[in-house]
């Protein structure tokens, strides 16, 4: 029976989408109270400190005043499209969530619940899809603004994104083709208590991490908002929570690339040093669960640090320097990569005859 | 050209060698650098919460002073005025009636006294000028206020609390001068 929905799946389902979403949006909230005080950390200085402890109540403060401000949509925009442009940003920007194992499983109320929104069996290809959609809106939002330099930015968001997801792609097909499968699920659970990716794939990791920071438009990819030239880039003419839904639009982007990072080079939820099955045999599942969670968060963590570590240390591109990197050195790079890892493999399968 | 000083460094323009070319390395050093800053001591002092020490002859907001008996020292002889460079200062002088010895030291006394905090140039002047030790200058700064007419400060902004009755509030207001009780700070 097809019709015959399991009402239980549907309900699991939706807590763990708007467990999910609401997460991405916190920790997006505090990666920008973390982003300043690592930028000052970094410089000598104190950063926030005003709003309650330590300035723990410093993202509220801001969300709240972004939420005051005056929205302005500018007279010769076209007002639908500029509306359109950071919903269109926050929405591809979360839909990266689904696919992204958040745990191993737990047991409640004697059912087996995955904690994965969605076990895509492409999911890779599922995030580079997405990823590829998150252009669109910094794209619209720049072009609706009718502002030449929020279409500069848009302009060379746009380019900087196209030219670095090729490389992207090739760096990851070298990852494929060690892992055979696409699935997240399934190459988290190689990693599993094996090897981590990063030491079958290092060239390949780094490919993929100076991507994944173009793709995030951060330093020393920043150009599409680069102050000094543009103003203030694709989101000059934007005011208010609109404004807002761009920057956040970012972080979230950075928080569920170093998570898509964890997942493909480091293992995921995998707890180092540890046999995971033991564990969940030993302490349940449940406890399992919670520790890999806390693990994977962890790494996030770390990765989400060396976003802003790189930010606030090197100065950004050039745009002419930026395609070279791009197209010159990294597209060749990918492909080498992918070549001495075809080489390898079939080489393994010949039982390392030649 | 022979160098001046021995402070001249040549820059190289030599074409970058292949490990400068490579660019991660360069990236790694500086990422170290700015990794190392993270256990350096922090300069900033948290103000509102720690102060700098003032110098001893830090000049402040002006105090109209009291004696030990509470009673306001001034006699608006108007000397401060006079001093002003700014022309911040101005008083209506009135006549002790008797009963108000307990309030006033001498047989004149300001009825009204204000300087304009925005005129005022914090020169201590006005310190040196008087003859009856009624006025020094504060440790305090940084006024802020909503309205021009804030700034005016009137008698009751300027003058010091009783000491008999708010022995407390006098001493803070005294601040370090409180070590040297006939102190003109910034006196010779």
């Amino acid at each position: 029976m097809i019709l015959a929905i399991d009402w239980m799946v549907f309900i699991e389902k939706l807590v763990l989408i708007i467990a999910v979403v609401s997460g991405s949006l916190v920790i997006a909230m505090y990666s920008t109270y973390m982003e300043r005080k690592v930028a000052a950390v970094l410089q000598d200085r104190r950063g926030p400190n005003r709003a309650g402890p330590f300035g723990i109540l410093q993202p509220l403060a801001d969300g709240l005043k972004l939420f005051f401000k005056e929205e302005i949509i500018p007279n010769f925009s076209s007002k639908f499209l500029f509306i359109l442009g950071p919903c269109l940003a926050m929405l591809t920007a979360m839909m990266v969530g689904a696919v992204i194992p958040w745990g191993n499983k737990v047991n409640l109320f004697g059912r087996d619940i995955s904690l994965q929104i969605a076990d895509v069996n492409i999911g890779i290809l599922y995030v580079f899809g997405v990823v590829s959609m998150g252009v669109y809106g910094i794209m619209i939002g720049g072009w609706a603004s009718n502002n030449k330099f929020s279409l500069f930015g848009a302009m060379r968001a746009a380019s900087q994104i196209i030219s670095y997801e090729l490389a992207m792609g090739l760096s990851l097909i070298a990852l494929l083709m060690v892992t055979g499968t696409l699935s997240l699920k399934d190459m988290v659970g190689g990693q599993m208590d094996h090897w981590w990716n990063i030491f079958k794939q290092p060239l390949g990791f780094l490919i993929f991490l100076i991507c994944a920071f173009a793709e995030c438009n951060r330093t020393p990819f920043d150009l599409a908002e680069a102050e000094n030239e543009l103003v203030g880039g694709y989101h000059t003419e934007y005011s208010s929570m609109k404004l807002g839904f761009y920057l956040f639009a970012e972080y979230i982007n950075m928080f569920l690339s170093s998570a898509v990072m964890v997942s493909l080079f480091f293992g995921g939820y995998d707890i180092p040093f540890v046999n995971d099955m033991h564990l969940a045999q030993n302490i349940g599942t449940n406890w399992a669960a919670i520790l890999q969670g806390l693990c994977l968060f962890g790494k996030i963590v770390f990765f989400l640090f060396l976003f802003m570590w790189v930010r606030w240390t090197i100065p950004r591109f050039r745009y002419d320097q930026l395609m070279n990197l791009g197209w010159k050195i990294l597209i060749p790079l990918a492909l080498f990569n992918m070549v001495i890892t075809g080489g390898l493999i079939l080489l393994k399968q010949n039982h390392w005859h030649f | 050209m022979q160098a001046l000083t021995n402070k001249v460094e040549v820059v190289s323009r030599e074409p970058l060698t292949f490990w400068e070319r490579m660019y991660l390395p360069a990236i790694l050093k500086g990422m170290a650098i700015t990794f190392s800053h993270m256990f350096k001591k922090k300069p900033t002092i948290n103000y509102p919460e720690k102060k700098r020490p003032f110098s001893p002859v830090f000049r402040g907001l002006q105090i109209l002073n009291r004696d030990e008996e509470g009673r306001e020292k001034c006699t608006a002889c108007g000397l401060c005025a006079v001093a002003c460079p700014a022309e911040a200062i101005t008083m209506e002088a009135a006549e002790r009636q008797p009963g108000e010895e307990h309030l006033y030291k001498e047989e004149k006394y300001a009825a009204k006294y204000e300087i304009n905090m925005l005129r005022c140039i914090f020169c201590g002047f006005c310190e040196e000028a008087c003859p009856k030790d009624a006025i020094y200058l504060s440790e305090t700064f940084a006024p802020s206020n909503f309205q021009r007419k804030g700034f005016i400060y009137g008698k009751d902004d300027l003058l010091i609390p009783d000491p008999i009755k708010e022995p407390e509030a006098f001493a803070k207001a005294r601040g370090s001068r409180a070590a040297h009780p006939e102190g003109h700070g910034n006196e010779h």
